[in-house]
Formats: structure tokens, sequence, C-alpha cells
């Protein structure tokens, strides 16, 4: 492994530039990055060595300053390092595009993203819409909401499979719905020190910082899952994979290692993961909170385990489950306590 | 008169053109376009009823918790599903957590730094506004982001994470609370309660909130210099610019009511009119389509029947928001709406001086910061740790129901139908559907249109500054109006 450049202190000097666009989403990863922590969004930005020429949220640059600003960057007569884009690319009806107009412009979305991206150095898919399709693209998907390189699981969307940023990259999937704000902040500040490279990607080129592990890694209901001890209902404390549809021992992200809002996951909050990280995730074939199962064994097992195996060590953990276990898996508030080992009682 | 066209419109939540005709040195006429159809309506057609809980919070990133709310709301009572009392108090935990964000997201990052152009530069004012306000660099965003945030650890308590949560059900919530996390969200509240004394207001919560009317919210901001707070700072510049007489609007307010547990609310509903408060009649609710891309039914829809099929190439219309009206008559909805029905003295002493204005419009959610603080803090005590959180029914496969709620920015509702157990018909109408509609059938416009009418154009301007602070005003959300 090569060492790390630390010329220049590891940073590029002029700062970064860096624009934002948002088409088919919601704002919620912007709006979940505004919840930045140690320290907050605009600090992590200078950090990072990233100056906003514009976000939708967050600029003063509205109307024709705001238009001429992203016109002059489309032609490549403003020169940018990073483009974000939120949300799916909106290409219906019948692939004109005319579900998402450019405000003051009359032009699809679509053709400005696909302008702008081609002038990048970077190019980041911020969510799972921007980078697969994401909720905007379930049913029917009547509108054709794509991602910048994927048509859900499939290479392709607005740029293609092949595409390649300036950079030598490919499109960025920062996949989540919505994304944790550290999972793009790294990435912004390992692209500032011109440290992220094809490598630091899984196969579905997200950040591979994230995407190594599984949501099940620090769940705090790895007990009952050892025993399979399961919860029934919503809001029971029991592991959820048997009978709720939770998709942590699948998904890949880190969401119970690293907090959300302070000490939060899904799982924590009582319900399933949904595996808002992969491509169609909105689609499970299923409804959410019901694990499909053939033959009472659930069909979505830990990815890299045998079936066999899986089955005959659930069938011997469950006749080992303590009954503390049992009873608190189907409870909302805890009903037996750890066993006291030690203390001699009076 | 000469036509232009303002987009971008950006610091608003979602995608918005607003066309004007401009004479002399006034708006004549407006047009406000939402630019955006992404379809969800279509979506959850023939979805089990369970999963409007996965997609519905995903219709808005900043309304998220309140599209959830609604949609809980409409399966319980599809279902007969009661909530119990802890299950109550965490919801309207949640729900106050994002609605409180989301105005303080508002007045610090999309609203103010307006007052922080350079076409304000000779003003007295502008220094001091430009340094706490300008967007991105402003001191005001260094010391809102950090507050928010930690604010929002109430959420990874009782939500797990927003936005996008799936806590929140129709007999309650899936986190039960125990003692200890208790005094967290104690602390959290108190922390929060700093900020909004210190830095917002300038004075204790307790003390704004007993304001009567307008002559005692001036003398409140004559107390201390305008710097000493960030909410005396804007009433500083709103008397400076007369913004009391800026976006006028407002013949009817209404609210849902916001903060229900069991039959009372923190903020009943009702609709505000010739100075009383009427009833919400949800049978007077329709979407009138002549103005907006779809398929035009023969006369306006009620929500249970409406359809949502997109015609992009119509060509009398101009905006993807449908225009709903109440009894045929435009509302307006909002923390303004919301006070005035509930009969806050304050604002129904600003309300009947001067309507609906850019000035009335953000006291109201600043005084709503202070008064749901302090709710919160009352409701945190109240959890009682080992009771039930969440109850549990069972959907007939052939329902229906409505559930209305309260988001930041107005009057949410989602109306739901069942049959053969999956999701039949599924139409929202959500508060920037009302604020920002097209015209109607009798080419009537819609609330913000109307407020745009006498928009003033500074000397040289070619997009009046008066037209941003009239449209943020509003605290739009675009991304929810089309959905």
């Amino acid at each position: 492994m090569n060492a790390p450049d630390f010329r220049n202190n590891g940073f590029i000097r002029r700062p970064l530039k860096l624009v934002w666009m948002q088409s088919g989403g919601c704002g919620g990863c912007t709006l979940s990055l505004l919840g930045a922590e140690g320290p907050d969004l605009i600090t992590s930005f200078e950090a990072a060595g990233i100056e906003v020429l514009w976000h939708p949220s967050l600029s003063e640059l509205s109307g024709r300053e705001a238009s001429s600003l992203l016109e002059r960057v489309r032609s490549g007569e403003e020169p940018i390092d990073i483009f974000c884009l939120e949300g799916s690319v909106m290409r219906g009806p019948g692939g004109t595009g005319r579900f998402h107009i450019m405000s003051g412009t009359n032009e699809p979305v679509m053709a400005w993203i696909e302008d702008i991206a081609q002038k990048a150095r970077y190019v980041v898919a911020v969510g799972s819409c921007a980078a697969y399709g994401g909720i905007t693209a379930a049913g029917d998907n009547h509108v054709e909401a794509c991602g910048l390189s994927y048509d859900g699981e499939h290479a392709g969307g607005l740029l293609g499979g092949g595409f390649r940023s300036r950079a030598g990259m490919p499109v960025i999937n920062i996949a989540g719905c919505p994304i944790h704000p550290a999972w793009l902040i790294e990435v912004l500040h390992l692209i500032g020190t011109n440290r992220f490279t094809t490598s630091d990607i899984d196969e579905w080129e997200r950040p591979l910082a994230y995407t190594t592990h599984l949501v099940h890694h620090g769940c705090a209901r790895n007990e009952f899952y050892e025993f399979k001890a399961s919860a029934e209902k919503l809001c029971d404390r029991g592991c959820m994979m048997e009978n709720l549809g939770c998709k942590g021992t699948q998904a890949r992200a880190d969401c119970n290692i690293r907090a959300w809002n302070g000490s939060g996951s899904c799982i924590d909050g009582g319900y399933p993961c949904i595996n808002c990280t992969a491509p169609g995730f909105e689609e499970p074939g299923h409804s959410f909170t019901m694990t499909p199962k053939i033959s009472g064994i659930p069909i979505g097992l830990p990815t890299d385990m045998p079936k066999a195996w899986f089955v005959a060590l659930a069938a011997l953990s469950k006749a080992a489950t303590p009954s503390r276990l049992r009873d608190n898996a189907t409870a909302q508030q805890l009903k037996a306590p750890l066993p006291n080992r030690q203390k001699k009682q009076s | 008169m000469s036509r232009i066209i303002v987009g971008p419109f950006n610091r608003v939540e979602g995608d918005l053109e607003v066309k004007l005709d401009i004479s002399g040195d006034a708006v004549r006429q407006a047009f406000v376009v939402s630019t955006l159809y992404r379809g969800f309506e279509r979506i959850l057609n023939g979805k089990a009823p369970a999963d409007a809980l996965v997609f519905a919070p995903r219709i808005c990133g900043i309304c998220s918790v309140s599209q959830s709310v609604a949609a809980a709301k409409a399966l319980a009572a599809a279902g007969g599903v009661a909530i119990p009392d802890n299950g109550a108090l965490a919801v309207n935990t949640i729900h106050a957590t994002e609605n409180i964000a989301d105005h303080l997201t508002h007045f610090y990052l999309f609203f103010m730094p307006d007052f922080a152009r350079a076409t304000y530069a000779q003003e007295p004012w502008y220094e001091a506004v430009a340094d706490r306000f300008t967007a991105i660099k402003g001191t005001a965003t260094a010391d809102m982001l950090p507050a928010r945030a930690q604010f929002m650890h109430i959420m990874g308590i009782l939500a797990g994470k927003w936005p996008h949560t799936l806590s929140i059900q129709p007999g309650g919530t899936t986190r039960s609370v125990a003692p200890n996390e208790i005094a967290r969200l104690s602390a959290i509240l108190a922390g929060f309660r700093r900020f909004v004394e210190r830095s917002l207001l300038g004075d204790k919560p307790e003390r704004v909130i007993a304001l009567k009317n307008r002559d005692e919210l001036a003398a409140w901001a004559e107390e201390r210099r305008p710097q000493s707070s960030d909410f005396r700072l804007f009433l500083h510049v709103s008397k400076a610019l007369e913004l009391e007489a800026l976006g006028n609007s407002g013949a009817r307010f209404m609210s849902y009511g916001a903060y229900a547990h069991g039959d009372a609310y923190l903020f009943p509903p009702g609709v505000w009119h010739n100075d009383r408060v009427l009833p919400v009649n949800l049978d007077d609710v329709s979407e009138d389509m002549s103005h907006a891309w779809y398929d035009q039914p023969n006369v306006p829809e009620h929500p249970f029947d409406g359809t949502t099929f997109a015609d992009a190439l119509r060509g009398d219309a101009y905006s993807w928001c449908k225009a709903p009206r109440l009894g045929g008559a435009v509302v307006e909805v909002g923390a303004l709406a919301r006070q005035v029905v509930a009969g806050h003295p304050l604002i129904r002493d600003l309300v009947q001086s001067a309507g609906g204005n850019v000035h009335s419009r953000v006291v109201a959610r600043v005084l709503e910061i202070a008064l749901v603080t302090i709710a919160m803090q009352d409701w945190v005590r109240k959890f009682h740790p080992g009771e039930t959180f969440c109850h549990h029914g069972d959907l007939p496969d052939a329902c229906r129901g409505v559930g209305l709620t309260e988001a930041a920015r107005g009057a949410l509702g989602h109306w739901l139908k069942v049959s053969n157990g999956k999701i039949a018909n599924y139409q929202i109408i959500a508060p920037t559907t009302w604020n920002f509609s097209p015209r109607d059938a009798s080419d009537t416009p819609g609330a913000l249109e109307q407020a745009l009418v006498g928009a003033p154009v500074r000397p040289g301007e070619t997009e009046p500054v008066s037209v941003q602070h009239i449209v943020r005003s509003f605290d739009p959300c675009l991304v929810c109006t089309v959905h």
C-alpha cells in the first residue's frame, strides 16, 4: 500500500466547489444532513475544504441569479469539483422529463443534470433515489424515475453504467433513505484530501466505510436473534427477523454502530430494517413489516450462510432459549431482568 | 404590463416557480407553479394498507412525521384502533419535535437570509442582520444548527431516526420509554429551551406567550436593543420595512387541530371567518383540477373519490398542484391559521388589525416555538413507564378513513379507501396545496397568488425582493404540495 500523500497537509489548497441539485425526491437527505454533529454541517464543509457554490436549501442566490450560475456551471465557464444530486432523475412522461421542469427555464431538470454531471470532477448520488431510483420508482413507476447510473438493480439510469466523472470515478452512491449525515461528510472530506478512490466503494458504488457492515452488527437485539426469540408484533422487544420483515442480517449499513440523531436506529426505534441502502428496496415483493416464509422458514436468510445450517442452528437455539428471552421477546417492556448469579440472598 | 418568471425559487422545500405580471411599481397578477410530479397517490394504490406508513413519510423530508401521523390516523380511523395515553404523548412529542425544528429551519435558514441581501445594504439595520443572517456564513446558522441537532436527539430516543421513522403506528408508537429516557428527554428539552431563551427570544417563553396584543408585542420588542435576540431583530426589521403591509391575505383560515390527546387538542380545529370560529366540515373539501396537469373530472372531487391521472400536455393548466377549496372558498393554513383558530389573543389581534401578512405569519411561528416547547416539557413528565405505548387491531378488508393533522406549515389530510385488503384509493391534501393552489374553475386565484398582488417593486429591481419575503412567509413545502 502506498503511503498517503501528506504534502500540503493532505489538503488540496483551493476550496472544492460544490453544486447541489434536487429532483424527484423529498429533500429528506438534506434535512438529515442538517443534523450533522461533531461538528455541525457548515463547520464540516469548512473542514473538508468545500465551498458551496449553490445548494437549494442553503444558498442566498434565487431566481435568475441561481439559474445563471447553474448555466455557467453547465457551460464549463464556472468549473466545479463536486456535483451532488438528491432525488431520482425524472424521465417521464415518455422520456420527455416534463414531470420535473427546472423552474424558470422551461427545460427538464434531467437535461441540466446530464450536462452538469459531465463537468464535475466527482458526481455524488445523495440517497437511494439519486443512486437507484428509490421510493419514487416504486409501484408501476409511471413517472420513469431512475438513478444517475442505475435503474433499480440494472446499470444504466440517466448517465449509463459506464459513466466516469472527470476524476475517473463512477457515480458515488451514498445510498440510504435518508442518508446518515456522516456517510456523505466523510466522503466529501476524503475527496477533499484526494484519498477517495474506486477501492473505497462496493459493488453498488456505495462507500465501503458504511457498507462493509451489516445493520445486524451492533444490533441491541442480538441476544434475541441468537436464540430466535422473536417479536410477534411491532413494539415487542424481540428479534424482528422471523415475523416482522427485518432485513438487518442482509442489509449493508452501519446503522447500529453509528448512532442516528444522537442514539437511535430503526431497530432501536422498535421497527424493522427495510434495507433502504439497497437498490430496489422500495418493492420488496411483500409487505414491509411481514416476513415472507416458505414452510414456516423465512426466505431472506443471512446471505452467506448455508440454509440447512441456519435451519439446524435455529432449531437448536430455539430449543435452548432461556425463558427470560422468550418472555421479553413478546413484551413491550422488560418483563424478566437478568438473573442474579453471584450475590447471595440474605 | 411585463411578465417575469422567478425560478428556481430556492430556500423553500421543493421546486417552485412564480410567474408575475408587473406594471409600474407593483405586481398585478401572480401564477404559482409547482414544477415536480412524483405520483405518490398512484404508488400507494394496490399496496398493503400498513405499507402506507413506509411510503407516506417519504413524500416529504421536512414534514415526514406529519405525513406519518396523517397516514397512521387514517389507518386508525379505518380500523377503529384506539391509542393509549403513552402512545398519544409519544406521537405528540415526536410530531412537535419535527414541527418546532421546521419552524427553526424556516426562520434561520430560509426566511431571514433575504434581509441580508445587498439590496438592503443602505438600511441602518443592515450590518446587524447581515452579520447574523447571511446565508451559510451568518453567526445565527452557526448557533442554530447545533441547537437543532441536539433537539433532534428526541427523535433518536422516541422515533429511531428522523426523517422517515416507522415508529408511528395507528395504535401508538413502537418505542416504549424507560424512566432514564424520560430523564434524557427532559434534559434535551432543557437544553433546547436555553437556546430559545438566549438566542431566539432573549426572554422567557412564558413572557412571550403572555403578550396579548400588537401594542404589547411592540412594547416588548422595545424593552431591549434589536440585537439582543433574533426575534427582536426580526421585529425591528419588520417595523422598518412595514412587513405588516406585505403579502396580505385572509378571509378564511383553517386548522385541523394540532396535538390531539383523547378528545382534546393543544390547538383545537376550526375555520376562522368573519371574526369567529366555525367547525371544519370535511364534506365541503374538494379539489378542482381546471388549471392543474391532470385529467379533468366534470366537477371538483371530494378526496375520498379523488383521482390523479397526470397529463403533462394540458395547455390550459399551469401547475402540478391541484386547487383544494372549502365549500368553494380559498383558505389559508399554517401557524397563523392554527393560532387564530386556537384563539391566542396576540394572533387574534394581529389578524383582526391587519389580516394575514408577512409579519403576522412569522410572529405566529415564533410564538408557537415558545408555546410548544413549554407543552413538550409537560408531556415528557406525563409518560407512564411500564404501561403500554401501542394498541393493535386488524384492519377490515373493506373500510375507509381520513387522517387529519397539522404539519408545521398547516393542515394536512389523508383520505384512505381499502378494498380486498389493499389500498383502493389514497388522496393527500397537504398544507401548501391549500396555500399555493392555482386558480380554480371560476378563475379565483389561490392564497399565495392573492397575497402577491400589490407586492411592491423597488427601483431598479427585476425580481422584486418583496416577492421573496411574501412567498417564504408561508413556509412552503412543495414536495408535499404535489406529492
